[in-house]
């Protein structure tokens, strides 16, 4: 795309743009960070994580600035429009990611006093490097301006809704096994959840990405697998 | 359970729309100047009751196509209109038109308001007593303030009517001359720039005046204000150096246009 006549212009666009791409690998650090911290009892870690945090909040509240702005002194149109509408909402999904990421960082010491088991702890960390490696391609697509791989991407979240289902499953077999366990697999059935909707953050950041690049939405159906949810968790 | 299938939804979304009749309809239209061409083969349909914008930068053609409407490129000397130009599927430039009359039907609003130095009263009337529409001063009184009120000027000037009308401020006087315009009844209006010359606030009034207009009439207007057009109107057309480069509603066009050259003027890259 070419420049605009104003020059200001189009610095005013890159900064909004540069400030998504910094959220976004802050946002994959944090869900890498939070995960090993929670799965090694990781303290200091989660401690990071959960400082993180804060700089997460205030580069969202610097990018919503820079864009309102933007929108009162260039009146943006077409693709400029979309990408400063749509950089507001990706952030706003961000900065959740980073809330949900330093929620899970939060329970690392009440998990880390009873071991995780083994099996569970393999479940879980195959789960958060799905997660991970969404939240990393979704903001390298939208760096590289690759829409052509975002319909995959968002599908893929399915995958991780099936492991979600999966440790549910495993957590109350675990908590109906020995009730000493209740505690620490409440906490890591938050931990899990937590990691399920950071995955549906991504969908979001991905269907806005697509529409900055393409102009178009994808399709509003998407394949939703969540067994947990009321008849099977009575059953 | 109630499944809501994809298209479904967008139905309940968006209920069918009737689509519009075609009022005007350019053909192939060609426009020289001399030796010079400024339109070269425009085809755009004008709907009934919308709103058309005409945009793209100077030079590009808007302001000749829009003049083709009513003919005014009549008026330039060494100027040759070719192709086609219909109202209601009657050809404009058919040597059995009168173009006065035609003038009346396709009315027209310019960029720098423009009114009689005569009075307020007068410029309403001066239309239609030339084209024979009143036959009394009772009826001339009701087509004035008909004419004042649908330009949403009455009551600014209710009382001071035998006043000059170029004593009006700018917003007012474009106000008088868009009364005028629709005092001889028009079906079209055609509008240049007519905010150019204007505040903010007198032009968000007569951006508020262009909307009620539609229900009655079908508007076209060029404008270089591209904030302007996504407001008032329903269509907008994009003109680049005589050619018609795209067309299309207003809501995509200016949020996702087709032709890499629409995307670069709204977006205020071109050079």
């Amino acid at each position: 795309m070419g420049e605009h006549t104003v020059a200001s212009f189009d610095e005013e666009l890159g900064s909004i743009d540069q400030l998504i791409r910094d959220m976004g690998a802050l946002s994959a650090t944090m869900v890498a960070d939070a995960t090993r911290a929670l799965l090694s009892s990781d303290n200091p870690l989660a401690q990071r994580v959960i400082s993180d945090d804060a700089i997460m909040d205030a580069k969202q509240r610097e990018l919503d600035e820079q864009a309102i702005t933007l929108i009162a002194r260039r009146q943006p149109m077409a693709q400029d429009l979309r990408a400063v509408v749509s950089a507001i909402r990706m952030a706003s999904d961000l900065e959740r990611i980073g809330d949900l990421a330093k929620n899970i960082a939060k329970r690392v010491g009440a998990v880390g006093q009873s071991a995780t088991p083994k099996p569970l702890a393999h479940s879980i960390d195959s789960m958060a490097s799905l997660v991970h490696d969404q939240v990393k391609n979704v903001v390298a697509f939208y760096a590289e301006r690759r829409s052509e791989e975002l319909p995959a991407l968002r599908a893929d979240d399915e995958k991780i809704d099936i492991k979600y289902t999966a440790i549910f499953r495993e957590l109350l077999t675990y908590m109906m096994e020995d009730p000493r366990n209740i505690t620490a697999c409440t906490h890591l059935l938050f931990c899990a959840k937590n990691l399920e909707r950071i995955g549906d953050h991504v969908t979001n950041i991905a269907e806005n990405a697509y529409y900055v690049m393409t102009g178009r939405q994808l399709p509003m159906s998407r394949p939703r697998v969540d067994e947990t949810a009321v008849s099977d968790a009575a059953g | 359970m109630n499944m809501l299938t994809e298209a479904s939804i967008e139905q309940k979304l968006s209920p069918m729309k009737n689509e519009p009749r075609i009022k005007m309809r350019g053909d192939k239209v060609t426009v020289h100047y001399g030796e010079k061409q400024a339109l070269f083969g425009v085809d755009l349909q004008i709907p009934e009751h919308q709103v058309t914008a005409l945009i793209g930068p100077s030079g590009c053609g808007k302001s000749t196509f829009l003049r083709c409407l009513n003919r005014m490129n009549d008026t330039i000397d060494g100027c040759r209109v070719g192709g086609k130009v219909t109202l209601d599927q009657e050809d404009v430039y058919d040597p059995k038109i009168d173009v006065v009359e035609l003038r009346a039907r396709v009315g027209m609003v310019f960029q720098k308001p423009n009114p009689f130095p005569k009075s307020i009263y007068e410029n309403i009337a001066y239309g239609p007593r030339i084209h024979g529409l009143t036959k009394s001063k009772a009826e001339m009184d009701e087509v004035v303030e008909k004419s004042l009120r649908k330009a949403a000027i009455w009551d600014e000037v209710k009382d001071r009517l035998s006043e000059s009308g170029t004593g009006l401020s700018g917003g007012q006087q474009q106000r008088l001359c868009i009364a005028r315009a629709i005092a001889v009844s028009p079906e079209v209006i055609l509008m240049d720039e007519p905010c150019s010359a204007l505040d903010p606030i007198a032009t968000a009034k007569v951006e508020e005046l262009i909307d009620e207009l539609r229900q009655n009439y079908t508007i076209v207007i060029v404008t270089h204000s591209m904030q302007q057009a996504a407001r008032v109107s329903q269509r907008t057309a994009m003109f680049h150096i005589g050619y018609l480069v795209e067309e299309g509603p207003t809501d995509k066009m200016f949020t996702n246009p087709d032709d890499k050259r629409t995307q670069d003027y709204i977006t205020g890259r071109f050079g």
